[in-house]
């Protein structure tokens, strides 16, 4: 077993747990944070992307006890209260969801690439997203939205 | 009517819940006591089992209990089955081989579930499944269905001589021979549809709880139709009674047709947790969900189509084997019969056609529909053979179709399908101005210049949907009627629940379906909530598939709608001392015609709950159901142009344009409609460059996994260029067709269309991976 230690939406959180423990099972199982999901086996799909220390990182990649000290943010905590982040607002703005299911994983993507784009100044256009989104798999929507959600995320966050 | 009514595009209701973490998959929801499943399943294709040793499983941390089909027998649950009959041409009922939640003599599948853990964690679960002893005889086993059929192929059911499940005809065989015999010309192809895993992004999961001093079961699970579920789980299973059975499909991750049918693991799950006397939950891993959930597709076809010296098309004949899989999934036999070879028509006046299909056992998961079922391989063996045939002829594609499009309706095919209203050629004319069509000669040779390969294809498809006439779909074998319901309530402060029998699984019912109420009352969408996926509260209905919520779901809510008008006219007209028939509805008050007298809606409906100045004899309330039954199929129709380029040093190919002139009849939230469409075509570009399920020669799946199967990213898939043209079907009261599987069924053909004409030879199959387009650019 081991002691974890971590800062989760803005909260300092203890857990014990089995060291096996992914970092998405202890959110999911011993947080209730049930936002972040697990779409696959093999850390392809996406849909448990979270930020840990402000990178975007799939949960499922990650033993709990090596986020242990780490500041994790989930799609939980990335509105301000009940004002949605930005990147929230436009994948509702555009219809860039429908299940919903891998959409925690592709606003936390979101968030993070356009975050690393205003700071290295890169422009954010339709085929850099297309490629920025490799590792987010969406089944329903074909992208098309996602696409133009995050486009328009990246203009109203510039 | 009002801002958010039919034709608005009003953003998703559900959102909220989705883009904040809140929404709540059936993963999502913890029992007290809770256990955990691990299912133990089959490493072979085909085996028998000659024992199951669970002691040392049995004694590990955590593991209540270890259990086989055997016990599953004992407690008499019943085998899954099929339930759509369908008789071979001499007769015979198809041949339904024994299907055991768990299997107990024999293993037909990679996957097939032996025996299931229960133990306090997932881990400690699997542990212990991995210490359960199962001895196998392996037998030989067979995967294409061409070769099941052959003489000598190892047999998987003993009901099924040959591996042959039935061998059914459709269409005037004489006839159609006769024209192909005098026909000027004639075309052939042999074609491939390929074997795809339908992967919606939330594996399937159960949770079952057995109350046992109500006697009563609860299943969260992940479902297109939870009152299906109920019926099949209660009547063929024999787990529960209906009464005694509540099913839950909360929110689901996707389903496109996977998650219709009731699956081994739900049986199970509620079994087990009436055995072991706690809650059992069972989440599916995505090699699991490969492994597990039905395919789709996987028809192997020869085709021949003959014309006139004018290029009409004056027979078809087709001759289609499809691979069903180790066992009879819910609606598998519908699948390559009724949803298949009825549209083997296309577009098209075509006098004769003759469709022969057999279905074959198989050592593979079940295949049953997946989204488009059946259609998505009719057209492509249609559009296909369009493309090619004006080639052949040298046609223009685009002016072959326009020769052969039908332009009257209604309009009787030749294979029961009766088409109500369409037109063809302005969609064809919208794709085509849309894509440049008339340019796309300069755009190749600009490309030539660069060393790439330009090529363009059409497809013309169509489609049947809103499954459908029950009696119809009775008389041909659906062991299920396929209305609707709906219940429309409203409150005594005026706001207003629709529970209906249909389930969004992304698909928006939140909010399209709410508007509706904003179309007839003019009140928001906000006081509108859509209440679904709950055997408790809803009382009875047929689920999310073949594109029914709309043209079927949204017709029952009508049908309510319209008593529920009607009372409330009548409570107006009342207490202003009106005749009903001049009242007026609009933007939330109900007006009397002609004159300055109004009453707010919510004043009506408080006036219907306190009862107390009603007309003389009327109920107090205001709450009305509707059971719809469909008239007919919708059919909706379009055109996709699909332009790509070929690198001809790698084989990879790129999608420079893809353009959808759908017709989808009337369109309540066209936002929504959009992203179907969008979502559609995205899993038909897959199927046509990257999915195709594999099997090695043993049976193992080879493509069990994300790092294995190529589900379309992002970057694979171009943006679309879409456009509606609405003919109104004559069907329904809205005159909607439905949309949620169009994109899946026309894209494919052209897709292929466009890469064979830039490759410039047809011997090209799906999924035109790289290196296939590659070896094609050489073999040509």
């Amino acid at each position: 077993m081991a002691t974890v230690t971590m800062t989760v939406n803005g909260k300092k959180i203890t857990g014990t747990v089995d060291d096996r423990t992914l970092l998405v099972q202890f959110l999911r199982e011993n947080l209730n944070l049930t936002g972040t999901h697990v779409g696959c086996d093999t850390s392809q799909c996406g849909a448990c992307v979270v930020h840990v220390d402000g990178k975007a990182v799939k949960s499922c990649t990650l033993l709990a006890a090596q986020a242990s000290g780490s500041t994790v943010r989930t799609i939980e905590g990335l509105a301000n209260g009940t004002e949605l982040h930005p990147v929230q607002a436009a994948f509702r703005e555009h219809h860039g969801l429908q299940c919903g299911f891998c959409t925690p994983g592709m606003i936390m993507t979101a968030v993070d690439m356009i975050e690393r784009a205003k700071k290295s100044g890169a422009k954010l256009d339709e085929k850099t997203i297309r490629h920025e989104l490799e590792g987010n798999i969406c089944r329903c929507t074909g992208y098309h939205n996602i696409v133009k959600a995050i486009e328009a995320a990246a203009g109203a966050m510039a | 009517m009002g801002v958010e009514g039919i034709g608005a595009r009003v953003l998703r209701k559900e959102d909220q819940r989705f883009i904040t973490g809140k929404g709540r998959y059936t993963d999502d929801f913890k029992m007290a006591g809770m256990h955990q499943a691990y299912f133990i399943r089959s490493p072979h294709a085909h085996a028998v089992v000659k024992s199951i040793d669970r002691s040392a499983a049995e004694a590990m941390p955590g593991v209540v209990a270890v259990l086989d089909g055997k016990q599953l027998k004992v407690d008499g649950i019943g085998n899954i089955i099929c339930g759509w009959m369908i008789h071979s041409k001499d007769g015979t009922p198809m041949k339904m081989g024994a299907w055991s939640p768990l299997a107990t003599e024999k293993v037909r599948y990679v996957g097939d579930a032996v025996a299931v853990v229960i133990a306090d964690t997932y881990a400690n679960a699997r542990l212990a499944g991995e210490a359960v002893v199962i001895e196998y005889d392996v037998l030989p086993s067979v995967i294409d269905a061409v070769e099941a059929l052959k003489p000598g192929a190892p047999q998987l059911h003993p009901e099924a001589e040959g591996n042959l499940i039935f061998d059914w005809e459709i269409g005037d065989a004489g006839a159609t021979d006769a024209a192909l015999a005098s026909a000027a010309n004639v075309v052939e192809m042999d074609i491939v549809n390929n074997r795809l895993s339908p992967n919606p992004m939330e594996p399937r999961a159960a949770l079952a709880n057995y109350d046992s001093a109500e006697d009563h079961f609860t299943l969260y699970t992940t479902s297109q139709n939870p009152h299906v579920a109920r019926l099949v789980l209660s009547a063929f299973y024999q787990v529960a009674p209906e009464n005694k059975l509540r099913v839950i499909a909360p929110d689901v991750g996707g389903g496109f047709g996977s998650k219709i049918y009731i699956y081994p693991e739900e049986i199970v799950c509620l079994w087990a947790s009436k055995k072991t006397g706690v809650p059992v939950k069972w989440t599916s891993d995505r090699t699991e969900a490969f492994l597990t959930d039905a395919h789709g597709r996987d028809h192997h076809t020869k085709a021949r189509m003959g014309f006139d010296k004018d290029g009409r098309i004056t027979g078809f004949k087709v001759d289609t084997i499809a691979n069903l899989g180790a066992y009879m999934s819910l609606f598998s036999s519908s699948v390559p019969t009724y949803l298949y070879a009825t549209l083997l028509s296309g577009q098209y006046d075509i006098k004769n056609i003759h469709a022969n299909v057999r279905t074959v056992y198989t050592n593979t998961v079940p295949v049953d529909a997946y989204r488009g079922a059946g259609r998505p391989e009719a057209t492509f063996v249609v559009e296909r053979m369009m493309e090619t045939a004006a080639r052949e002829l040298g046609l223009d594609p685009a002016e072959l179709r326009r020769r052969n499009f039908v332009r009257s309706f209604p309009h009787q095919t030749p294979v029961i399908m009766a088409y109500d209203a369409g037109d063809y050629d302005t969609t064809l004319d919208a794709a085509l101005k849309a894509a440049d069509y008339a340019g796309f000669p300069a755009r190749k040779a600009e490309a030539e210049k660069r060393g790439k390969k330009r090529g363009i294809g059409l497809s013309c498809y169509i489609e049947a949907c809103g499954i459908a006439p029950s009696a119809a779909v009775g008389s041909l074998g659906a062991g299920v009627g396929l209305w609707e319901s709906a219940e429309v309530r409203v409150n005594p402060v005026g706001t207003i629940e629709i529970l209906t029998g249909s389930h969004s699984h992304g698909q928006g019912h939140e909010t399209t379906f709410a508007q509706l109420i904003a179309e007839r009352f003019g009140l928001p969408v906000a006081n509108v909530n859509i209440v679904h996926g709950d055997t408790d509260k809803v009382q009875f209905g047929m689920g999310t598939y073949g594109s029914r919520s709309g043209a079927v779901g949204m017709s029952a809510i009508v049908k309510a709608l319209d008593k529920v008008e009607a009372k409330a006219k009548k409570i107006a007209a009342h207490l202003m001392e009106a005749d009903a028939g001049d009242i007026v509805i609009e933007n939330g008050v109900a007006k009397v015609a002609g004159t300055d007298k109004k009453l707010d809606w919510h004043m009506i409906c408080l006036a219907a709950y306190t009862a107390h100045n009603l007309p003389a004899g009327m109920e107090p309330g205001l709450k009305e159901g509707a059971f719809y039954d469909p008239t007919n199929f919708t059919f909706p129709a379009g055109t996709y142009v699909c332009e790509v380029e070929v690198d001809p040093e790698t084989g990879m190919t790129e999608i420079v344009q893809f353009v959808a002139a759908d017709d989808f009849g009337k369109i309540i939230n066209p936002m929504i409609v959009e992203g179907q469409v969008h979502g559609g075509i995205a899993q038909g570009i897959g199927q046509a460059l990257m999915e195709g399920v594999i099997y090695n020669d043993d049976g193992q799946l080879l493509t069990a996994s994300y790092m294995d199967y190529q589900m379309p990213r992002a970057g694979d898939l171009p943006s679309y260029k879409l456009s509606t043209h609405e003919t109104i079907c004559p069907g329904n009261p809205l005159g909607m067709k439905g949309c949620g599987e169009a994109g899946a069924i026309g894209s494919p053909p052209a897709v292929i269309n466009a890469l064979t004409d830039a490759i410039g030879h047809n011997k090209l199959e799906m999924p035109a991976t790289p290196q296939r387009v590659w070896a094609a650019l050489r073999a040509g």
